[in-house]
């Protein structure tokens, strides 16, 4: 079946409520409004109120609740329109969700799944723009995964919901419109996928910069890594893509310092270093707030060609 | 209908100011739909008088904070046309040099604390920007506009007690255009008379009528008088509507038509026109006038921002930090 990266999504979604009597669905404008993206679409009136909440402009209580709520024996899927409102509820989501399994000794755990849709290029400005997986990805006790294709939009709700312990799925508005097959199988959200095999050079990345890598590598024979779930990482899957190329680009939407990027390439340095024939390079997002005007967005941000140049610098 | 209590002079500059905003914005949703302007545009169209009314009872010398629907509060403020279009576009002529679009429109000369997109993020600042005035002795106020949505945040809830325990120099405008987003009021508080909320802080408090231009601008002058004597923090509920869709990305199916028509027979410019008419303070050819004269002011404005240059992106990384 040939789906859009957001019916994906609504599919997904639908199979939770229904598959589930506790999984309910809560956020902004998720119920009347039709879902901020029109992913949850019809759910309203397919489900009911009770069980898709719209809730007000509150993340830090709703998604707090939500960690409530698993803890009181519901499966709880709770949507933060993106993730730079998801900042307003960090609180609740490091200091309970992440900490409450460990700190209680092992006594309790917190089955909470938040979706949140992250990513720039549609000229939204600084407030609205940037990429704050990493930073999800620094936390212990929480799992954060990033649906990069059709059949990760589709299943990886349904894998977090599995999961005993808090999950933040990322989703990515600049892929909604993209489409493809949609298999029937389930995924895991244990490893990270070759998407592209490849000779000369190891592209490894997730998310929205997935179709950058996946169009620069045409041009370099790369192979490219999706890494898919972002903690914990994969090392396995970057490593042996890496004993096969020898050389590495790191492509992260996120501001370069303290990035996603900056852990994969250590870890290559630190477990790959002598099958590499150079240095890992990244390309990242500049490190400026996301500007308005789009050349400087463009700009700013990871682009196939600038993915071409970091390999060919590194001899690719 | 009412006579309006002001000399036909100072009726016609708040008429000529709500014009200004709603021609300014039509220009703007066309230039949206023509791919000229990009990103989030949120309309004010509706909502004129509220800010129409506030900012001449806004001093030079006072701060204002605004949010993402900020055009009309910004170009009241003395921001010019062209700078506000120019930011639209992108280009470097823009009051933000083309880096904060439509939803981020400063002005410091102005002291225009920007366009704020994230809800609630405005009260903090306007408490803090309070706080400075209070500790230097000067008498300047802060006004603060929000819409009703923010008030479901905490940063409100934490602002609102923080300027009345402290006494501070600021007036919280809300704008209740009664929905935010797809979500209607009733559908988000238990509480729906947001005045209350703020009473529940002690804070002194007025419940306006949002559409009637000569309401507003009294209840902005009254809650600013009250600010500047030193009494402490006031809250302004404006009770109003957004004719148009939230943005440009609104498909806007949670709103009964009618209910928008209905509120449109109330719309600010028409329904002050008339009174001004009923008391010979206007014709209909003076109408015409002004209206070209915006209709100019809007057209060179565009201009301006049609005609305004890209930034080099050797400049990216600019504006970061200060040095
Ligand atoms: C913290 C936060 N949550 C969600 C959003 C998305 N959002 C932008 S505007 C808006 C509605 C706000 O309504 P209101 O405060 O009443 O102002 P209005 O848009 O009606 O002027 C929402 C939900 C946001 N910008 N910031």
């Amino acid at each position: 079946m040939t789906v859009t990266y957001r019916e994906a999504l609504r599919l997904g979604l639908r199979e939770a409520l229904a598959a589930d009597e506790r999984v309910f669905l809560m956020g902004e404008d998720v119920g009347k409004y039709g879902g901020t993206y029109a992913v949850s679409k019809g759910m309203l009136e397919e489900f009911g109120p009770e069980r898709v909440r719209d809730t007000p402009l509150s993340e830090l209580a709703f998604v707090g609740a939500g960690v409530g709520a698993a803890l009181g024996g519901m499966r709880p899927i709770v949507e933060v329109m993106t993730v730079n409102f998801s900042l307003l509820a960090l609180d609740q989501i490091v200091n309970n969700a992440a900490l409450l399994r460990h700190m209680s000794g092992g006594q309790v755990s917190v089955p909470l799944v938040i979706r949140t849709s992250s990513g720039a290029g549609r000229q939204l400005a600084a407030q609205h723009s940037h990429s704050f997986e990493s930073w999800y990805a620094a936390i212990p006790g929480i799992k954060v995964v990033a649906a990069a294709t059709i059949d990760d939009a589709h299943g990886m709700l349904g894998a977090a919901l599995a999961e005993p312990d808090p999950v933040i799925v990322f989703e990515y508005p600049a892929l909604f419109e993209t489409k493809g097959e949609l298999s029937a199988g389930k995924v895991d959200i244990a490893k990270a996928r070759v998407r592209r095999p490849g000779r000369k050079v190891t592209l490894i990345t997730y998310g929205a910069s997935l179709p950058k890598a996946l169009k620069a590598a045409e041009e370099l024979d790369g192979e490219v890594v999706d890494l898919r779930v972002l903690r914990p990482l994969d090392t396995q899957t970057i490593l042996e893509s890496v004993r096969k190329t020898r050389r590495a680009v790191v492509i992260d939407e996120s501001w370069r310092s303290v990035s996603l990027a900056a852990e994969v390439a250590a870890r290559i340095m630190e477990q790959g270093f002598y099958d590499l024939d150079a240095p890992v390079a990244r390309v990242c997002s500049e490190e400026v707030p996301m500007p308005y005007a789009r050349h400087l967005e463009e700009a700013a941000l990871p682009q196939p060609e600038k993915i071409v140049a970091a390999a060919r610098a590194i001899g690719a | 209908m009412s006579a309006v209590p002001y000399p036909r002079e100072k009726s016609i500059a708040l008429l000529t100011d709500m014009l200004r905003i709603r021609r300014l914005e039509e220009k703007a949703a066309e230039l949206y739909g023509a791919g000229k302007i990009r990103g989030f545009l949120h309309l004010y169209i509706g909502e004129e008088a509220v800010a129409a009314g506030c900012m001449p009872a806004i001093a030079a010398g006072d701060n204002v904070v605004a949010t993402y629907r900020e055009h009309g509060h910004a170009l009241l403020r003395g921001v010019p046309m062209g700078a506000i279009m120019a930011e639209m576009y992108g280009k470097r002529e823009g009051c933000s040099r083309g880096r904060g679009g439509s939803m981020h429109l400063f002005d410091a000369a102005r002291r225009f604390y920007g366009g704020n997109a994230i809800v609630a993020g405005g009260l903090p600042l306007a408490t803090g920007l309070a706080l400075a005035s209070l500790l230097k002795k000067e008498s300047r106020v802060t006004v603060c506009f929000f819409g009703e949505g923010a008030v479901a945040e905490g940063a409100f809830h934490e602002s609102m007690n923080l300027a009345q325990l402290w006494k501070l120099p600021v007036a919280f405008f809300c704008e209740n255009n009664l929905y935010a987003m797809g979500t209607a009021l009733a559908r988000s508080e238990s509480q729906t008379d947001l005045c209350i909320k703020a009473a529940a802080f002690g804070m002194a408090t007025l419940k306006v009528d949002g559409m009637d231009v000569v309401a507003t601008h009294d209840a902005a002058t009254k809650a600013c008088a009250h600010v500047r004597s030193g009494a402490g923090p006031m809250f302004v509920e404006f009770q109003t509507y957004r004719f148009r869709a939230h943005s440009m990305f609104d498909p806007d199916l949670y709103r009964d038509k009618k209910e928008i028509e209905e509120w449109k027979k109330r719309g600010p410019i028409h329904t002050f026109s008339a009174r001004l008419k009923a008391q010979d303070h206007l014709s209909e050819a003076q109408f015409l006038d002004i209206d070209a004269r915006v209709m100019r002011e809007v057209d060179e404005a565009a201009a301006l921002a049609e005609a305004g240059t890209w930034e080099p992106v050797e400049d990216l990384t600019r504006d970061v930090y200060t040095t």
